[in-house]
């Protein structure tokens, strides 16, 4: 094995990030062997072991995230005095039945019980008492690949202790980009910055993510970009330095959610607009399309991405290129500085993540012999243009081929506001037909009060009720319409929460389900649930009922360490409940939809 | 019977004329009488010749020529409407006078409306005919040669398209052996010639297999069916329609036919065979579609409801009585989660295909 990289694990693989999930409470002492965590206990490992990971717990104050210690089991030497030096520090430290984490370790790489002592020095130093002085460092004796492995991880452990204890933290970030190795350092750091999470203000920004995008943009154009997960915190902080909206993270977080951003919502828009005047790099357009999407003013996916491909040809026709760069470098680079402050705001829609590669594509296939003046023209009508075809024009002819699915007497349901549909039920209105229509809604968002005034306002027959009672109206029905957000390459709709148990109540009737949507909302990933991606809203919200002020019995939630609110804004709905899909392409079976996307982007939209 | 050339030969509109053609093409004609037909025309080619009618060469008058065109190749009982359709459309670019492209492709659309026009239920017919229109305008050399050239290859890939889809039935047939094994029992619905040709083919092979029927009332097609199959020497054994799920247990695979393949990939097809897919689905037995390639029609029915109507009087043997309604839809629409495999000339495809192929063809 090379040296360039040091592996992290002798398995070869990714090292496996062991973590209680599901619904645990932070407090707990003596934590139960968590049962996602499937580790047969080893007993060799058993004995020694048992304080490692548990000698950076305070006792009583238990880390959601348990790092497993890391597998160097072959660099060892025989007789190094650490082993049994540190197991006799450890062992006297009250021994924790955390011993099934480090098994778990353990069977990943060889069951080598000496595996123990680098481990146990790095722990010892995440103690966080102990800055820099790691006592399983005296390997220097042997230089085998392993112990000067073992060597680097204690320093970087060493390292990060020191940087908790207040120096900056530049330097280990600075260290490696993108390299894997990162994350374990960051994982090995968060054990003794466990305690800070919860005050620490850490921000969103993926500023990072973006640098890393570019480079690799080059080698991967078509690969989606992996997402920047929050649980990563030293990612989170190293994007902190960034960020421009300071948030704090929300308290009292849903354990198998936490790779997603969440933050405590109240103070995020007075904060952006006190700073109005002193965001300079900042186009002014797009800084009120970021406040839109952060009150929630602008919501909808074709409504995000107009507002957004809007406030880009503004900035674009202010632009000037600084002396001595080109113009498409620094374009690019700013609408990445632009979009970096739009995931502050609100995470991406997948629709505004297409649009953006398009606008990137266009800057980067720009001829070089064009002038200044001309190239922020031409980009210009290219974004008018894909407004024009993609979302427009689109929807006129999504709402043509709909409409030869509703008959006379039909009785059509709908969940939530989705623009498409709305046009589709107006213009049947318009043709005459005869039908009427049933708007099922949902807390929090309550989005389908705005669908039925609007509906109502044209003289639509309407039924409003609420998602509670889906099943008992579904036998009156005999189309279901929805929109959504996204359709994935498996077929699978992702869409606002509640779409996918409307769809399944329909498919178990036996009522045809069609999921309205722009091809240009396609996207090549395949999501099998809801909980991989997805976003995070206030939940707040969801302990106040509007216009029931005696409902406050969730009033202090946040202080009950017991109580975790989850505000889910997506869900994923699987192909088999869908029975067709219409697009500009024409009505589609959902198994068709990798066909659209391999034929119809490489040609149309990055040519 | 001679047939008036442009008109609709059933002059009752809501009865289907596509199965009334079939129903008389079946009724006189069988393939004993058309080896005997074929033997005298050989010993007599003007009378064969006479007989046909050729159709007149007449540019001018796209509009008859193309309707006399496809009776010519309609009377044939072997060939399928739409194959008929498709030579016919090609002969059309053969005989046309037009000078240029645009000039063309509005011949071809008038003369495929007209045909689609001729009967307006049937399926691949305008499935055919849309097909035949993609396919050959769909090069992309066409705009930068001359006319000559350009019209040349439209022949060309015309007379391809043709001849494919007069092949589709040998291709399907040769494709399907390896389904056939010996001691299997198939059962079979309606009276499909790409049915009729694979089982001819497996019996020409000695491959040893039962065939169970449907009666396939109204139209009396199991009868026919039992008939064609014993001449050939295979053990027929006939059921009532009710009788299916009966006798599902001893069924290894279902073979029909289609009136047209959907974009969902169900197909549409005789009534009853969206009975025969559930009873076989809930029994797991597999369903195999045969079907050729220019039956791919640009529909998607949500439900049974959702087609064009096509109905055919049922005749009870006794009066109704008034007052009483009854189904007369000839047709049903089985959903793709019920098919196995479809069976086509363009190779053994999945049902989800369907779509994929019609995508890259029409758009």
């Amino acid at each position: 094995m090379d040296l360039r990289r040091p592996p992290r694990s002798t398995s070869g693989g990714v090292e496996p990030k062991i973590r209680q999930v599901g619904f645990v409470t932070p407090d707990v002492s003596a934590p139960t062997e968590p049962a996602a965590v499937g580790a047969a206990p080893a007993p060799q490992s058993g004995t020694a072991v048992g304080s490692p990971t548990a000698s950076d717990l305070a006792p009583g104050s238990l880390s959601p995230v348990m790092i497993p210690p890391p597998l160097h089991a072959d660099h060892l030497s025989p007789d190094s005095p650490s082993p049994a030096a540190s197991d006799a520090i450890l062992a006297s430290s009250a021994p924790q039945p955390s011993s099934m984490r480090f098994d778990a370790a353990s069977e990943l790489g060889e069951d080598d019980s000496r595996s123990l002592a680098p481990s146990a020095g790095e722990l010892e130093a995440n103690k966080g008492d102990l800055a820099g002085d790691s006592a399983s460092i005296p390997q220097k004796q042997k230089t085998s690949k392993a112990e000067r492995r073992a060597i680097q991880e204690a320093q970087r452990a060493a390292k990060a202790a020191a940087k908790e204890a207040g120096l900056s933290g530049k330097s280990t970030g600075a260290a490696s980009g993108a390299n894997p190795a990162i994350s374990k350092q960051a994982k090995l750091a968060k054990t003794s910055q466990k305690k800070d999470v919860p005050h620490a203000a850490s921000t969103v920004g993926s500023e990072k993510k973006i640098s890393e995008r570019l480079p690799e943009r080059d080698r991967k154009k078509d690969a989606p970009h992996p997402r920047m997960q929050f649980d990563d915190v030293h990612r989170v902080e190293k994007a902190k330095k960034r960020a421009i909206v300071n948030q704090s993270e929300a308290r009292n977080r849903v354990e198998l959610f936490r790779h997603l951003p969440q933050y405590v919502h109240g103070t995020q828009l007075p904060d952006l607009e006190s700073k109005f005047f002193q965001l300079e790099p900042i186009h002014p357009s797009v800084y009120k399309v970021g406040l839109q999407y952060l009150s929630g003013e602008v919501s909808g996916g074709n409504g995000r991405c107009i507002a957004m491909l809007l406030a880009f040809r503004e900035a674009i026709k202010d632009y000037s290129t600084p002396p001595n760069k080109t113009l498409s470098r620094d374009l690019t680079a700013k609408i990445s500085s632009y979009v970096s402050f739009f995931i502050e705001c609100r995470p991406l829609s997948i629709s505004m993540g297409n649009a953006i590669r398009f606008l990137k594509n266009r800057i980067a296939k720009l001829p070089l012999t064009l002038s200044e003046s001309e190239t922020k023209v031409s980009l210009q009508t290219d974004i008018e243009r894909f407004i024009n075809e993609k979302i427009v024009v689109a929807d006129q002819v999504i709402v043509s081929h709909a409409i030869t699915k509703v008959r006379d007497d039909d009785v059509l349901l709908t969940y939530g506001s989705s623009s498409v549909v709305e046009m589709i039920l107006n213009y049947a209105h318009e043709l005459g037909r005869k039908f009427r229509v049933i708007v099922v809604d949902s807390r929090p968002k309550l989005e389908g009060q705005g669908l039925l005034r609007r509906l109502v306002a044209k003289g639509i027959n309407c039924t409003y009720t609420h998602i509670n009672a889906v099943s008992y109206i579904m036998h009156e029905v005999t189309r279901v319409f929805l929109g959504a957000s996204s359709i994935l390459s498996n077929g699978t709709v992702y869409s606002r929460v509640g779409t996918a148990s409307v769809a399944m109540v329909a498919h178990a009737f036996g009522i045809p389900v069609l999921v309205c949507c722009e091809a240009y909302k396609f996207h090549e990933r395949v999501q099998l649930d809801s909980i991989c991606a997805n976003e995070l809203g206030d939940p707040d919200v969801i302990s106040k009922v509007p216009g029931r002020a005696d409902l406050g019995h969730l009033k202090n939630w946040a202080d009950n360490e017991n109580l975790q609110l989850l505000n889910l804004m997506y869900d994923a709905t699987p192909s088999d409940y869908v029975s067709m899909i219409i697009t500009d392409y024409g009505m589609l079976p959902p198994t068709s939809v990798p066909v659209i996307v391999r034929e119809y982007r490489k040609e149309h939209l990055w040519v | 019977m001679e047939l008036d050339a442009a008109q609709n030969p059933n002059p009752d509109p809501p009865i289907s004329a596509y199965y009334q053609t079939r129903a008389e093409h079946h009724a006189v004609v069988s393939s004993d009488w058309l080896a005997h037909a074929a033997a005298a025309a050989a010993s007599f080619p003007d009378a064969g010749a006479g007989a046909d009618a050729a159709p007149p060469p007449s540019p001018g008058s796209n509009g008859g020529g193309v309707i006399e065109e496809f009776n010519f190749w309609r009377r044939k009982p072997e060939a399928a409407e739409a194959v008929a359709a498709i030579m016919a459309l090609a002969a059309v670019i053969r005989s046309s006078r037009a000078t240029t492209m645009m000039e063309l492709e509005i011949e071809l659309k008038k003369a495929s409306d007209k045909l689609k026009s001729w009967d307006a239920t049937s399926i691949s017919l305008s499935a055919a005919c849309d097909l035949f229109m993609r396919f050959v305008t769909r090069t992309s050399h066409l705009e930068h040669e001359k006319f000559d050239a350009a019209k040349s290859r439209l022949i060309e890939r015309g007379e391809k398209f043709g001849e494919i889809s007069l092949k589709a039935r040998k291709t399907i047939a040769m494709l399907s052996q390896d389904f056939i094994s010996d001691g299997c029992t198939m059962l079979v619905h309606g009276y499909s010639r790409v049915v009729l040709e694979i089982l001819k083919l497996a019996a020409s092979n000695r491959k040893l297999f039962r065939v169970l029927c449907t009666e396939g009332r109204p139209d009396r097609t199991g009868l026919r069916m039992s008939n064609e199959l014993a001449a050939l020497g295979i053990p027929v054994k006939v059921l009532i329609d009710s009788a299916v799920a009966y006798s599902m247990d001893e069924v290894d695979m279902v073979f029909v036919g289609a009136d047209g393949v959907v974009e969902s990939g169900g197909i549409i097809n005789m009534m009853g065979t969206y009975q025969i897919a559930l009873v076989a689905n809930s029994m797991n037995k597999p369903v195999y579609v045969a079907a050729e390639s220019y039956k791919f029609a640009r529909l998607y029915p949500l439900d049974q409801k959702d087609m064009t109507p096509a109905h055919r009087p049922i005749d009870f043997g006794v009066p109704i009585p008034a007052g009483v309604e009854v189904e007369t839809s000839a047709r049903d629409y089985t959903p793709p989660q019920y098919l196995t495999l479809l069976l086509t000339d363009l190779g053994v495809l999945t049902p989800s295909v369907v779509s994929d192929e019609l995508i890259q063809l029409y758009l």
